[in-house]
């Protein structure tokens, strides 16, 4: 008889080994998914995983892509990482994500044409703000009303895609467009344009603000009281308020940094690869950057690395689409599996297995 | 605008077929959080029950056998839940986000070639000699056979859940696990068994939203229920009863929002279509603030893995 026995203390060898193991668990069973689906499982996995790096014919177009996709991955997933630590459950990045593009993308349209240096900085400021404000929502219902976060901050990602159908339609709409909905081209205004800073690489100011963020997260987890705090809180609650942290100051914290880092995300996107505020420039990351906060074990190098992963899988997919007609679907459901499987193989993280009978006590 | 034009008997009538969805899913998780977990899938249950129901149904001709179809596509899926949280122990938060996302992308993928047809028709039954009381029988009695078969549902988890043993074993499950094992229930077995139970029933909720009440089969039709009924759950104080009345003031501000922007009113679109969102976030705020009863009645042990540890 197999049962399980919780280990006293999490292994460290699983802990860096559970995320490959599901990746490759992942691998075989998308690979079913995709023969089910009639198309070649190996030919599949390849076209996803490695032809967007090291075909020679795709390379090209696709690696810089792979800074483009990952960049808002990681930056949302380094904030809501910081939450699940502690327990504290920010599900509603997209809409942060989607308020940090209306408030800073409107505060830059709203100078424009100017050409001042001041411009850019002012939108980045304006979607931090913007997606902050937005997570204070919940965190200001939590910490008042004990209301359930999970809950508030999920349902109002559907207010803001309403918010946003809204301007883009009415007070963003591009007075130039004839009537189209969508705000204007960023492209059209230099002075509020996200461009790539180094030409073919894919490297754009989102891109180093999260490779920032991954350096603070870092830092705030192993060397400040705030992140041992955090730590704490989510292994040993009540050992956490014995020592005195305040809980609710934890909650503003942590849905505060979320909110902002999910609205720089979506400032940066929307100044530059979406190029403009539409009514579905949003395509989802607040929600696949769960996944790749789990993937990365909430650790912030981990994440950095699963969230160039996950782009990868974007990449692929889109290539997979492209080259074997593998529906946009079926590589959501293989995002959606590698969460499945990662959350199951980290109970070898946690627990032993044990073969054999249970000897009396 | 044309505030006359909005028929109060049609709107009440409507109301009942708006609530159906929700109401069928929030008292399947009920069992489920009475039994102590928390399944945060609902939303990828529901729409994965949408199509399953929907591609049963087209295929045989026969929107009944498309919601038993729902109802086991449903159940599949929440077993996924069920052996990841209760076997490997993993975390409940975590786990249920994985199977919305999953459900969403499952069902566009098993939806692809149903985008744009019809599903039979489900007939609507006038029960006989009450449907013919002026105006209440119109409102109360002319509906197909799953307004009815949620309302029965939720008779029938009250009075389980009050009155049998088996009810009061999964309430024992939900307050305190460890007192319940240790009397020698089965923990892991009465909690996957609701967790099922759960998936059915926000399967047939959603098969309910794509062959009834839109009718059609769309890609991330579900459009946050699930989500919704979550909330209501949390409204209701976790009272079957309640359940009822959050479902219905739900479906009352969804269909009174849809035919105020049919009658041209003033406000943007947008804003209305918000508005059941956003009063559900109010509602939920109000529930919560009473923080002695908020604290008293959700399960003890609810989110909580459990594990018998020697």
């Amino acid at each position: 008889m197999i049962r399980l026995e919780k280990r006293p203390e999490p292994s460290r060898i699983w802990a860096w080994a559970t995320p490959p193991l599901a990746v490759f668990l992942t691998m075989i069973a998308g690979g079913l998914m995709f023969a089910l689906l009639g198309k070649d499982p190996f030919e599949a996995i390849r076209t996803i995983f490695w032809d967007p790096l090291f075909n020679e014919q795709f390379a090209a177009f696709s690696r810089p892509q792979l800074l483009v996709k990952a960049g808002p991955l990681i930056l949302i997933a380094i904030g809501l990482s910081l939450g699940f630590r502690a327990g504290i459950w920010n599900i509603g990045a997209e809409g942060q994500y989607i308020m940090g593009a209306i408030v800073g993308g409107g505060v830059g349209l709203a100078m424009f044409p100017s050409d001042g240096w001041y411009v850019y900085p002012a939108m980045v400021i304006a979607g931090g703000l913007g997606g902050w404000a937005w997570a204070m929502i919940p965190a200001i219902l939590r910490t008042r009303f004990r209301t359930n976060e999970i809950l508030v901050s999920l349902l109002l990602v559907y207010v803001a895609e309403q918010l946003l159908a809204s301007v883009s339609l009415g007070l963003l709409r591009n007075p130039d467009g004839g009537g189209f909905p969508g705000s204007r081209n960023f492209e059209d205004f230099p002075a509020a344009d996200n461009q790539e800073i180094i030409a073919g690489t894919g490297l754009h100011w989102g891109v180093i603000t999260a490779f920032a963020a991954v350096i603070i997260a870092y830092i705030l987890l192993n060397r400040h009281i705030l992140g041992f705090q955090i730590r704490l809180t989510g292994e040993a609650p009540r050992a956490a308020r014995f020592a005195g942290v305040n809980p609710n100051r934890l909650i503003i914290f942590c849905l505060g940094a979320s909110g902002a880092l999910a609205g720089l995300a979506g400032l940066f996107e929307v100044t530059g690869p979406a190029g403009q505020i539409s009514i579905d420039f949003n395509s989802g990351y607040g929600f696949t950057a769960i996944i790749v906060a789990f993937l990365g074990r909430l650790h912030p190098i981990g994440i950095l690395l699963a969230g160039l992963l996950m782009a990868l899988t974007y990449i692929g997919g889109e290539l997979a689409q492209f080259m074997l007609g593998l529906p946009a679907a079926a590589i959501q459901a293989f995002q959606g599996m590698l969460l499945f499987f990662l959350l199951a193989v980290d109970v070898l993280t946690n627990y032993r297995f044990r073969f054999g009978r249970v000897e009396a006590a | 605008m044309d505030l006359a034009g909005i028929n109060p008997v049609l709107l009440l009538a409507s109301l009942m077929v708006a609530s159906t969805p929700i109401l069928l899913a929030a008292i399947g998780e009920l069992v489920v959080e009475k039994s102590g977990v928390l399944n945060l899938g609902v939303e990828g249950m529901m729409i994965t029950g949408a199509i399953c129901g929907f591609a049963v149904a087209v295929n045989t001709g026969s929107p009944a056998v498309g919601f038993m179809g729902a109802a086991l596509g449903g159940a599949l899926l929440s077993l996924v839940f069920a052996v990841l949280t209760q076997v490997f122990l993993s975390n409940q938060v975590a786990t249920g986000l994985a199977l919305t996302l999953f459900g969403l992308g499952l069902s566009s993928l098993m939806g692809q070639s149903y985008v744009g047809i019809k599903p039979p028709s489900t007939p609507e039954i006038a029960v006989p000699i009450l449907s013919d009381i002026p105006v209440l029988g119109q409102i109360l009695f002319q509906h197909d056979l799953m307004v009815y078969f949620s309302l029965a549902l939720v008779a029938g988890v009250w009075a389980v859940l009050k009155y049998t043993r088996i009810g009061l074993i999964v309430r024992a499950v939900g307050e305190n696990h460890d007192a319940a094992h240790a009397l020698g229930y089965r923990v892991v077995l009465i909690r996957v068994a609701c967790i099922a139970f759960g998936g059915a029933c926000a399967g047939l909720g959603g098969a309910y939203l794509s062959l009834v009440r839109v009718p059609q089969w769309t890609e991330g039709m579900t459009a946050g229920a699930g989500w919704i009924a979550l909330a209501i759950v949390v409204f209701a104080s976790w009272r079957a009863g309640r359940v009822l009345i959050g479902a219905y003031l739900f479906g009352g501000v969804t269909v009174l929002q849809l035919n105020l922007q049919a009658a041209g009113v003033a406000i943007p679109v947008e804003y209305l279509s918000m508005s059941p969102y956003l009063i559900t976030i109010v509602v939920l705020v109000i529930m919560s603030a009473d923080r002695s009863r908020a604290a008293l009645s959700a399960p003890a042990s609810l989110g909580r893995s459990f594990h018998a540890s020697s």
